[in-house]
This record gives C-alpha cells, structure tokens and sequence, in this order.
C-alpha cells in the first residue's frame, strides 16, 4: 500500500501549472532560458517587497505577472497626489487609500493566480526578521538610509539575497548583495552620511521614468536569481545616468573587515539603525536652528496693516515659477555671498516650501548681524493652507 | 597624466555644477586634492575633520575601488577616470 501511496502523494505537492497558467505563461514557456522549469520555479518563489513606491510599482508589477507565486508586500504609507508622477501601481481614484490595499487590488487584478501577504507596518528591528524569513528573496525598494542598513543586516543575518536599488533626481543604482561569498550593502557603504550632508528638498526630486527603470531592473535580477540564469549583478555596483543614458558598472567586493559579512563580525543582531544614522554617521544631527518664527497668519494680518516688511524668497529660481509670495529671490546655496544686498534695518521674513530652508537662512543672517528676521512657519505650504489656499502646493 | 574626475549629481551643487572636471595628476590623492581645492565647499562632503575620506564616499578608478587599489596613493594613467560614488537612499527627500 504504501509503496503505491507515495506516487500519488508526491503528484499532489509537486508544483504544476494549470492550463490557465500555461496560457499565461506561455511567453516564458516557450523561451528555453525560462521554460516550464523555469515557470515552476517562479510559482515556488517566495519574494519580499519592501516599499510599494517608486521602485515598488515595477517590481510588484512584473514580479506578479512574472507568477512568483508568493510576493509580500510591506509597507505603511497612504497614496498621496505627488506620488502618482512615478508609481504607477496606483489610479488618482486610489489617493487617499492605504498603498498596500492598493497595490494588493491591483497585483490580484493583474494575477489572481498568486499570493499576496500584505504587512502594513514600518519595517523595525524588532519586526523585521519575523516578516523577512518566510520570504526567499528580499528586493529593497525603500526610500531612506535607517531602513536600507536594516534590510541589510537582516538579510545577512537569514542569509538571504538582497536584490538593491536606489535612486536620486536622474541617477540610479542597483546592484545584488548578500548572495554566499558576495559584498553587502555595508561593503559598499560602511556609513550612512550624516543627515547634514543629506541634500536638501532644494536639489531633490526625482525624474518619474528614473524608478521604472531601476525597479526593473531590480525585477529582472530577482527573476534571474529564482531561475537560475544568467549572470547576477552581485559583485557589480550598476550607476545609471538617466539624463546622459548611460550605463557605468563597478566592481564590487565582499570587505573582509565588513561588521555584518565580514570575517569577524560585530554586527550579529539588528541594531537600532535610527541611532547608527543619526550619530555614528560622524557628526551630530543638523543642529537645531533657533530663529524667532512668525505664523503665516500674523504675516498676513501685518501685510493686511501695511507694516514694511521685506519677504525674502530664498527657494531656488524653478520654484519660484510653481507659485510665489512675491518675495525677493536670493537661493540659500547664495545668501552668504548676497547678504549684503539685504538692508538690515528693515524687518526681514525668510520663506522657502516647508520652512527649512529659510531657517538655515535665517540662522545665517543672525549671525552674520541681522537683528529683524523672522522665519516663516511652514513655509509656502503653511501659507497656502491658511491663508491663500490659491498657492498651489507642491 | 590627464584624468577625468566625474562629480555626481548629489554633489554638483557643491562644484558650481560641474558634472566633470579634467586635472594633470599622478595618484587619486593629488587628484582630490585639486578637486577640493578648486570647489572649497565639496572638501566637507569628502573628508571627515580627521582628513580621512568619509566612509560613505567610495572613489573609483574606472570600475576599481581604490580602498583595494593602493587608497588615496592610487597611481592614475592618461585617460583614467575617477568617479565619486556616494551613497543615495533614493525615494522621496
């Protein structure tokens, strides 16, 4: 009996493909580099997405159409009106909607055949090697340092790949770390930057093609990772240089003195990454600034009363064609050097978008002696959310 | 030897917007140093206050780090480039 059992057994949990899947994979099947091995190891694949933004959209599109037949899905965040520009997973009807419950509507819409596993949470060092083992691969699609040294040293510690990419204006990266033998994101990056150093809202933005290309890419390393061919881009650091169209590759290597891949490890479980990005990245947080603030309504009502006040715009000269309080122009990167254009015995009140900018600005000018400025609280957004609602926000 | 430096985006704001520059140097080392030189600013985006280069810097001869070359005594060749690759946390800023 039970030498006659144990056939059967073994037909029921050996993955196939039903007709339908036949006919929808068929595009694979047909090609040998993929083939119905192939197709079955992607049914038996088990992979992590962490962020279902920019580089999210691609890979949870062309993994789920791929069939990798269990794709988790974390994150916390809500489909917001900026988003769409470049995560094309989500409709304007999904504004306001949870991006998981979006993107699992979507994903099942596109193929009902798979597993989706949804967790709405921010990936944390207490949570993270709980939601991270069950998963074969991890693909890295989020947008900050302290989770990225976290997906890392996570990774390293199950032992699982790390399929890399990141992205800034035009400029992409992606690469495979944490596959036996191979670097990790921490032999490429020991340190995260300072938050100092981190650039600015001034010189951010990001190019909307830029993450359907990168999170591509990042699909096609984790399919071919899962089928087993082709040549991985672990060991390779790929620099994408959208505007140029170009493609550069470095060579990577695993760092023998790494701390969580190395040779003798200090790094042996996770650690609290806000703490590693905010201090040991070598120097203090960005100090706080300390400028008298004036609510956008009491700006309003002093203007409304015809006090001489100077607005000072020091946003750069592009957002300035988005919307404007009518401010004089000097860009932060150029206060040092056109202070003196600025007369101190008048009051003066800084503006920028949110209100970081013209803090450090308004910082500068104390020091350097101005005694009348006031910090616009907020900024633009402020400004439009109490006073002008017709000042487009952006 | 003419060498290439390339600036990345992250860091043009800091060398007047140069995405690259051209010195006559002979190591990695003299070729930062013109560099920094030159634009005053990116000096504090590539050295730490104890001179050592920042960690999340990585400085690439072609496609080799130098932190497995010979670091900042690297020997550079006509026509080499130097790329400074710094880490980016991608998304939204």
């Amino acid at each position: 009996m039970a030498t006659k059992l144990e056939p059967d057994l073994k037909a029921t949990t050996e993955p196939k493909l039903s007709k339908d899947e036949v006919l929808r994979y068929s595009r694979h099947l047909i090609m040998p580099e993929v083939g119905m091995d192939g197709q079955l190891k992607l049914k038996q694949a088990k992979v992590l997405l962490i962020g279902t933004g920019g580089l999210g959209a691609p890979l949870g599109l062309y993994l789920a159409a791929a069939g990798v037949g269990r794709l988790g899905l974390v994150d916390f965040d809500v489909v917001d009106f900026t988003n769409l520009q470049r995560q094309v997973t989500f409709g304007t009807s999904d504004v306001g909607r949870s991006k998981l419950a979006a993107a699992k509507e979507r994903l099942a819409n596109l193929n009902p055949e798979i597993q989706l596993d949804t967790y709405e949470a921010k990936l944390t060092s207490e949570n993270a090697l709980d939601i991270l083992r069950p998963y074969d691969i991890i693909v890295d699609g989020t947008d900050n340092f302290p989770t990225r040294y976290l997906v890392n040293d996570a990774c390293i510690l199950l032992g699982k790949p790390n399929v890399y990419g990141s992205i800034f204006r035009f400029e992409g990266q992606a690469s495979v770390f944490g596959v036996p033998g191979g670097p990790c994101y921490r032999c490429l990056f020991p340190e995260p930057p300072p938050p100092g150093l981190v650039p600015s809202c001034a010189e951010g933005g990001v190019l909307g093609v830029l993450p359907g290309i990168i999170g591509s890419i990042q699909a096609l390393e984790t399919i071919k990772l899962i089928i087993g061919r082709g040549e991985s881009l672990a060991g390779r650091l790929l620099l994408f240089d959208a505007l140029a169209l170009r493609f550069r590759e470095m060579k990577l290597r695993r760092n023998p003195d790494c701390p969580v891949c190395g040779d003798h490890r200090t790094i042996t479980q996770l650690i609290d990454y806000n703490e590693f990005c905010g201090i040991r990245g070598g120097e203090a947080a960005a100090p706080a600034v300390t400028v008298p603030e004036i609510e956008p309504r009491e700006l309003k009502a002093r203007l409304d009363r015809g006090d001489d006040l100077f607005i000072l715009d020091v946003r750069e000269p592009h957002e300035v064609q988005i919307c404007t309080l009518n401010g004089y122009l000097i860009p932060l990167g150029d206060i040092p050097k056109r202070a003196h254009e600025l007369d101190s015995s008048r009051e003066i009140v800084v503006h920028c978008r949110s209100g970081k900018r013209s803090a450090e600005a308004a910082d500068f000018l104390r020091k350097a002696g101005f005694r009348k400025i006031w910090n616009l609280k907020g900024g633009i957004l402020a400004w439009s959310d109490q006073v002008d609602p017709s000042v487009p926000k952006y | 030897m003419s060498v290439k430096i390339l600036i990345p985006t992250p860091l043009r704001p800091y060398a007047e917007k140069n995405e690259s520059v051209q010195f006559d140097v002979r190591t990695v080392g003299e070729a930062l140093d013109l560099l920094t030189g030159r634009f005053a600013e990116l000096r504090q985006h590539l050295y730490a206050d104890d001179g050592r280069l920042r960690s999340f810097v990585n400085v690439y001869v072609n496609d080799e780090d130098i932190r497995f070359l010979q670091k900042e005594k690297t020997p550079l060749r006509e026509g080499d480039i130097v790329s400074i690759i710094p880490s980016i946390a991608g998304g939204l800023l």
